[in-house]
């Protein structure tokens, strides 16, 4: 608490010395992006029209004011005129705002067709938001990719981490998977959520949509520029709501195709490591990056949770408990508490993994799961006569 | 306040009937009544204030270096209950105790019992919503919306916020029926409506909102505690229920609601402005019309705070043209306060220029509603910072400015003395410099791409965020200041005199200052009543 006192001072004393110095390393960007896409571009200009009616009724309207204020003083010996009824006026300044509006409305009507026409798209990510990352699905493509916030991001926002979150590239807008898109094709995105409502926000595509569980949202995006573009949830989600950014990377349509058949190439590897055998060595190794990646932000790195909203692992009846039942949390969640279901978003790798890795850290290191188990379970709902 | 009996006209009559606690605690007095609504206010604008410098204090530089994420949205949350509920609502229900009785040349409010029963709920539904802080789990943290499924979520608190909110509510109405039954009732010979002062007219107004609104906030939280504690699900997709339809009815309320707050500052400020002009109120029909239709409009612009959860287009563009119509009659008003203040002959002193900041301030607020009200645009302002600067500006600029100037404009009748002039223009200037500071970036923060309710950015977002932390502490301090000048004059100061403006006109200023303890048990002479001023 100390250091951030003396940050906050030698803060206050940069900010003046960094305004005295012309604004020099700074980053003051005052406007909204005009983004990569032809809605994107489209919102602009209807934002920059929007700007200017602002700015030039609020010059009119400010400025008769202050010339009246200071003409009609009377300490300059003005005296009140009684003009305070004017029909005329009246319908001239209803009218003339009236008019003003119905001529906004028309390019806003047109931008906003334009957004709801979902139809005749070339590819479709149907996007979930989970408390607190993303998922998205390729449809029809046959890859899932997990994006979660970035380690080194997510160590640094540590409460008094130590680390200068300036130290951190793209601090809080990096991730551990970004998604690879092509660009010049109509990409339908389809938003919905696990838990609760989050909102999928890209500025740069010129949109955010709310992900809202059990319901499916539309939206388009068509990149006409490669590059990498971030963004955030937009909708209060609970505690780690600042904490799950978005990184799209528009690659050409080849580069596209060629990364689809890496993610598939990988998914097969990913299913031949789950048919083997692991050591608990391997599992143990591999659980510690899945719980810190998934865990941490409720049950956090020490395993110690948060007093009256998350129970602490190492006095877990849980890991004490069956492995299989253990497990089957992972997989199901607990009704009616904030511990929701891994199922879609970890591997069967993943859960066995972080099962050996807890109990051996909180719990009991007796049994030892295999992935395989895990996919009995997944699929059986029980080890049935595996134990 | 005992002084009252000191006044020729009212000799036969007593002050409080008790002394002490018991005064308090029992008062059917319209002006007590008003005065305790008004210090709840103050000391709530100080607590919702407080968790504001928290989470200013966390956003002054990237990085998490006082709260942990937690403890930052229950800052949130509670800043906005407390802020809304708590400081500015109240403030204004405790101007219309005090001003509208005096206003319409009435002795009391109609209901004088149900008045005072409607201001003690609040120090429960107060104590309820603050003493979650301290319940394990703490205090809400879903945001002052409470939207589903989020807000289900929250632990020990969750009861406690649904049955404050249902108090809090049932204080409003309460008090808005007592408004509108003194308003129809208890007018005194030859006040007709079209000649009652703009206070007035827009109290009524907004008391038909509240009347309208609140109750239907009152099911959506009850449908909410049946959700989480009786197995319903009204709001839960995977019960056959729908999260979205949470947010409708929500802002059903909540649009009104955001009226409610605002229609009597447009009161307040119709009654300085031309008192400081020394020239009566420019347009005074065309702004009871104006308010009127804002009502209106306000129940039908509902969707406008939701833009983004995926409504058809007939929908969206439903909403988008009710929203910009908004502009047109709040237009109105701001125009006819320009031309009131055309060929005045101005002073300046400091209600005044609180309700010229009012003006400026609140009309640029207006300027991004109306940017936000066109959807697509709206879909990259949406749950940014642009919104924060936005309702920031009609709220705190526009409404809380507007009870400062009403506080400068009244204070010398409630107490009868004149409060320190200095003092209070060095409070002003304080103000509207640092409020500028604190949320004009906010602007430039969203258009950059930051997001509402996080608390912790990408270090792109430092610069104005540290400005704006740096503006919030100075605004915070400043209104230290508005409380000392408001104990000053309280315990002393120069004596008042009836009118204490040079032009103010209306019933208020022909009682003596301070206010007795009863004022018109006969109705005045109906030659006083001059209407279409104020």
């Amino acid at each position: 608490m100390r250091g951030s006192i003396d940050r906050l001072f030698s803060g206050a004393v940069v900010l003046v010395l960094t305004l005295f110095s012309g604004l020099a390393s700074a980053d003051w960007a005052l406007n909204m992006t005009q983004g990569v896409t032809p809605y994107s571009q489209e919102v602009y200009g209807l934002h920059m029209i929007m700007l200017w009616i602002c700015v030039i009724i609020g010059i009119g309207v400010f400025g008769a004011m202050f010339y009246a204020i200071l003409r009609f003083r009377k300490s300059k010996g003005a005296v009140a005129d009684t003009w305070h009824e004017d029909a005329r006026v009246e319908v001239v300044w209803t009218l003339v705002p009236f008019l003003i509006l119905v001529a906004i409305a028309f390019p806003a009507t047109r931008a906003l067709i334009m957004m709801e026409d979902t139809s005749g798209s070339d590819l479709t990510i149907k996007v979930t938001g989970y408390q607190w990352k993303w998922s998205y699905d390729y449809v029809d493509e046959d890859v899932t990719v997990y994006s979660t916030l970035a380690a080194n991001s997510n160590a640094a926002r540590q409460l008094d981490s130590g680390i200068n979150p300036a130290d951190v590239p793209h601090y809080l807008l990096d991730v551990d998977q970004e998604i690879v898109v092509p660009t010049n094709t109509k990409i339908r995105f389809l938003t919905t959520a696990a838990d609760v409502i989050h909102a999928w926000w890209v500025p740069d595509l010129g949109w955010k949509r709310d992900a809202i569980p059990g319901f499916i949202n539309e939206s388009w995006a068509l990149i006409e520029e490669e590059g990498t573009y971030r963004g955030q949830c937009a909708e209060l989600c609970g505690k780690d709501h600042g904490f799950m950014p978005i990184v799209v990377r528009a690659v050409s349509p080849e580069a596209f195709e060629q990364w689809l058949t890496e993610q598939r190439a990988d998914k097969v590897a990913e299913r031949a490591a789950e048919a083997r055998d692991w050591s608990l060595a391997e599992l143990i190794k591999h659980g510690e990056q899945v719980y810190n990646d998934n865990c941490t932000s409720c049950h956090q790195a020490g395993g110690e949770g948060i007093p009256g909203m998350v129970p602490a692992l190492a006095t877990s009846e849980v890991l004490a408990g069956p492995v299989s039942a253990h497990a089957e949390v992972i997989l199901n969640g607990r009704a009616d508490t904030q511990m929701r279901s891994f199922a879609a978003d970890l591997s069967n790798a993943d859960i066995a993994a972080v099962v050996a890795y807890k109990r051996a850290k909180w719990g009991s290191a007796d049994a030892l799961l295999q992935p395989a188990e895990v996919a009995l379970l997944r699929n059986t709902g029980s080890l049935a006569d595996a134990r | 306040m005992s002084t009252a009996t000191a006044h020729g006209h009212d000799d036969h009559h007593h002050g409080p009937a008790r002394t002490g606690i018991m005064r308090w605690l029992t008062t059917t007095n319209h002006k007590d009544i008003g005065t305790l609504y008004l210090l709840f206010s103050l000391m709530m604008f100080f607590i919702g204030g407080a968790m504001a410098m928290v989470i200013r204090l966390e956003l002054f530089q990237p990085g998490l270096q006082w709260v942990n994420p937690q403890f930052f949205n229950s800052m949130t949350t509670m800043h906005a209950l407390v802020m809304i509920f708590g400081a500015v609502m109240p403030a204004f229900v405790g101007l219309a105790n005090w001003m509208i009785p005096m206003m319409i040349g009435a002795p009391d409010m109609a209901l004088p019992r149900l008045n005072n029963w409607s201001f003690w709920i609040m120090p429960f539904a107060f104590t309820l919503l603050l003493c979650t802080l301290f319940l394990p789990g703490g205090a809400p943290a879903g945001g002052w919306t409470m939207y589903p499924p989020l807000v289900l979520q929250t632990g020990a608190a969750f009861p406690f916020l649904i049955f404050a909110v249902h108090f809090m509510g049932i204080s409003s109405v309460m008090g808005s029926i007592n408004i509108l039954a003194t308003v129809f009732n208890m007018r005194a010979p030859g006040m007709t409506l079209m000649k009652l002062p703009l206070f007035v007219w827009t109290w009524i107004i907004t008391a038909f909102l509240l009347v309208a609104s609140i109750p239907v906030l009152a099911g959506a939280v009850t449908m909410l505690l049946t959700d989480r504690y009786f197995g319903t699900s009204f709001f839960s997709a995977a019960g056959g229920g729908d999260p979205v339809m949470f947010q409708h009815i929500f802002w059903f309320f909540g649009h009104p609601e955001v009226y409610i707050m605002i229609l009597p500052a447009f009161g307040i400020v119709s009654a300085i402005i031309p008192t400081f002009a020394r020239k009566p109120l420019f347009g005074y029909s065309s702004m009871v019309y104006a308010s009127a239709s804002i009502a209106f409009l306000s129940f039908i612009v509902w969707a406008h705070h939701m833009f983004t959860v995926g409504m058809p287009l007939a929908g969206e563009l439903f909403f988008m043209y009710t929203t910009i119509m908004i502009a047109v009659p709040t237009g109105v008003k701001v125009f006819n306060w320009v031309a009131t203040m055309w060929k005045g002959s101005m002073t300046f002193e400091v209600p005044m220029l609180f309700a010229i900041a009012f003006v400026v301030l609140f009309t640029i607020g207006g300027f991004s509603g109306l940017m936000l009200g066109i959807t697509p645009v709206d879909f990259q302002y949406h749950d940014t910072y642009f919104v924060v600067a936005h309702f920031h500006y009609v709220l705190v600029t526009g409404a809380v400015f507007s009870l400062m100037a009403a506080a400068y404009f009244w204070l010398p009748k409630w107490t009868g003395h004149m409060y320190d002039e200095k003092l209070a223009k060095l409070h002003f200037w304080l103000s509207v410099i640092s409020v500028n500071v604190l949320f004009f970036p906010q602007h430039f923060l969203g258009l950059a791409g930051m997001p509402r309710r996080i608390p912790d950015y990408s270090v792109q977002f430092a610069d104005f965020n540290m400005v704006s932390s740096l503006g919030g502490f100075a605004f915070g301090l400043s209104q230290l200041l508005f409380a000392a000048v408001v104990i000053k004059c309280i315990r002393g100061g120069a004596a008042a005199t009836d009118q204490v403006w040079e032009d103010a006109q209306g019933l208020e200023w022909t009682v003596p200052s301070p206010a007795p303890y009863h004022t018109f048990d006969e109705p005045p002479p109906e030659a006083s009543i001059v209407g279409g001023m104020r």
